[in-house]
């Protein structure tokens, strides 16, 4: 029996790891016999988030496979997630939407864990592409803890497909040093200035769905629209304006802080994380609407490590960690319990609270506006003008 | 002692392997381009050519690819062979291992990551950066079909430059030594002994560039910030965004086609320079 009070010697630590290494002994034996398996469990018990469900320390596999967005997570969180339950959390980050739905059609993605915006979330119940959550598994998930504006979509005929990540607007960013002072408001403005002050300034995101619903706000239509002579007027704008971007891209933030872009479309946190750096970009939301999002966390059908993705949400969900978060890449959330926990000048920032008559013109994204063929195509004729 | 059967043994795997990874994947391809996209993306089944009608949509992006494709085999090549040409004949034997080393290192790192550090070289803060010093303002590389041709003889240059190396080195000295002797000048001697003999090299260099930049996608991507468009970056976008497999699969199977032709054309070619080398050599 080993004695508890006497920590195991070098020696037979080094003959038990090289034992391990070899395959002699099992992981749990290895653990067991060094204590480096209850210290990891006093460890993980003293991390809140991951106290609760089946999330102990060794029994969710090694791995968890995250599919999410750029520069949308505090890499802090996740190392604190794997020291304490030993998965280590791998992040693929994608551009768009129609790229996740592409990957989770073909098949075989291997993701556990993936953050869809709104409007998708029943097209992939539709394509049985995502399971409903098992809420117990989840217990920091509090839904009336959520603003249900932006955690309405992840429920579809009454199951709980998803749960909320954060919500945010998709604006522009304009470095103010190159307007002479002048602030800007709207998507006239965007559009206009790009053909002229801005020519070769100016970048779009790789993104059907942004590209052209701020297109279609230049001629004041929705956001949302799939009416073919409102596409036909969005398209000859984009194709006039093509000449005078700079690049198609939805990575904007490298190009914006180098000084080679002067103005991009931009979404809530990028902004902010360019303002934060760089007082003179500017985040702005066009005066003529535009789009407001949420994006949740969503559990592909067949993910590998299932128990992982349900501990690494759960842990995400949980305030403290949450509010993390938020203050590294700049999105709110609909939380109020982690809304308790941040700081007074973020709940009162213009870019991520943006002023009511600014909010009230924006529209949520459509599911038949990401799956319009029309749409899809369009953008890809601009891209191969 | 050949049997018709152990022959057939040892074909057997290559038989396969092309049947299972080449001839199968591009029956599916030929099969989806007579079909239909889904409501929500993918393939329907159907039989229809409106998948081929549509192909004008990406002409913009076949003419790049063929403008720039053949462009950036050219610039690899005139960048390639002075590189060859020294690396084969000039250096002395100590150094040419060294240096040849050289030329592979750069492939050990991920060709991702190599064009995106053309990224900022090109980028503002670089090269335009420098030629601001010296008085030349407002230079705009990245994002043009300019950083797009960097890119390429960059990422391509060890393609080039291997083969035409080996025909190079293999050259007989002997034959430029009794074109000395018989009073060429070494510039002829180059252009009528050296430059023919290597152009097995440099049609292998130039076959296997031109090949694989007709499916480049990610160069394009990175230096063209999405504005300078091959083919393989609208089927990048047909696969990934618009999720429309039909139409997909009848541009790539249409770059399949284009390829088989223009493959034919160049192999017919080279071989007729060859024969003509060669009745030259028996005359």
């Amino acid at each position: 029996m080993p004695d508890n009070n006497n920590p195991i010697s070098r020696q037979k630590f080094i003959d038990e790891l090289l034992r391990y290494k070899r395959g002699s002994v099992s992981r749990r034996h290895f653990l067991g016999v060094t204590g480096l398996g209850m210290a990891t469990a006093v460890m993980a018990s003293a991390i809140p988030g991951l106290r609760a469900g089946k999330a102990h320390a060794g029994e969710i596999g090694d791995r968890v496979v995250l599919a999410t967005w750029p520069n949308y997570h505090d890499q802090t969180n996740f190392d604190a997630f794997s020291e304490a339950s030993g998965a280590a959390v791998q992040v693929n980050v994608f551009g768009s939407n129609e790229e996740m739905l592409a990957k989770l059609q073909a098949g075989g993605s291997g993701w556990d864990v993936f953050v869809p915006t709104n409007y998708t979330i029943t097209t992939y119940v539709d394509a049985d592409l995502i399971e409903p959550l098992d809420l117990a598994l989840l217990p920091n998930y509090q839904a009336d803890a959520f603003d249900p504006r932006f955690s309405d979509a992840g429920t579809v005929n009454g199951k709980v497909y998803a749960v909320p990540k954060n919500w945010g607007t998709t604006g522009y960013v304009v470095n103010t040093k190159h307007t002479g002072g002048k602030a800007l408001t709207s998507w006239k403005e965007f559009w206009d200035i790009t053909k002229t002050d801005f020519s070769g300034r100016t970048m779009v995101h790789d993104y059907q769905l942004t590209t052209i619903g701020n297109a279609l706000k230049y001629f004041g239509y929705s956001f949302n629209s799939v009416k073919e002579n409102e596409l036909a007027d969005a398209e000859k704008l984009l194709l006039e304006v093509k000449p005078h971007l700079f690049a198609i891209n939805s990575d904007y933030q490298p190009s914006m802080r180098n000084g080679d872009a002067w103005m991009s479309m931009c979404w809530t946190g990028d902004g902010k994380q360019l303002n934060t750096d760089m007082p003179e970009m500017a985040y702005v939301l066009g005066k003529e609407g535009g789009e407001i999002w949420s994006d949740y966390y969503a559990v592909p059908k067949g993910s590998p490590h299932r128990d992982a993705a349900y501990a690494l949400i759960n842990f995400l969900l949980d305030p403290a960690v949450n509010a993390k978060e938020v203050k590294a890449h700049g999105y709110p959330v609909a939380d109020s319990r982690t809304n308790a926990l941040l700081p007074k000048e973020l709940l009162e920032d213009p870019i991520l609270y943006p002023a009511q008559d600014l909010l009230s013109t924006l529209e949520f994204g459509a599911a038949a506006t990401l799956t319009d063929p029309n749409r899809a195509e369009l953008l890809a004729r601009f891209k191969s003008a | 002692m050949q049997t018709g059967r152990s022959k057939l043994l040892l074909l057997a795997p290559a038989t396969l392997w092309f049947l299972a990874m080449l001839v199968l994947p591009l029956m599916v391809v030929f099969i989806f381009s007579f079909g239909e996209r889904g409501a929500a993306g993918g393939y329907v089944p159907a039989f229809t050519f409106d998948q081929y009608m549509n192909l004008p949509a990406r002409f913009t992006a076949f003419k790049n690819t063929l403008v720039l494709a053949p462009a950036g085999t050219l610039a690899a090549l005139l960048v390639a062979y002075p590189l060859a040409y020294f690396l084969a004949v000039k250096v002395s034997p100590r150094w040419r291992l060294i240096l040849l080393v050289m030329v592979i290192v750069p492939f050990w790192t991920s060709i991702l990551i190599r064009t995106y550090a053309w990224i900022f070289i090109l980028g503002g803060r670089g090269i335009p950066n420098l030629l601001a010093y010296i008085g030349i303002e407002d230079v705009r590389l990245i994002n043009t079909p300019f950083a797009v041709l960097i890119g390429i003889v960059y990422g391509y240059l060890p393609l080039m430059v291997f083969p035409i190396y080996v025909s190079l080195e293999k050259l007989d000295k002997r034959l430029l030594e009794a074109a000395s002797d018989l009073g060429s000048s070494p510039w002829r001697s180059f252009l009528q002994v050296t430059l023919p003999l290597s152009v097995p090299g440099i049609a292998t260099g130039c076959m296997l560039v031109f090949i694989l930049l007709m499916g480049e996608f990610l160069i394009p991507a990175l230096l063209g910030g999405g504005k300078v468009f091959f083919i393989g970056n609208a089927l990048v976008d047909l696969f990934l965004q618009s999720r429309n497999w039909a139409f997909g699969s009848a541009v790539a199977a249409s770059l399949v086609a284009i390829m088989l032709i223009i493959v034919t054309l160049y192999m017919r070619l080279i071989m007729r320079g060859h024969r003509q080398n060669d009745n030259v050599g028996i005359f």
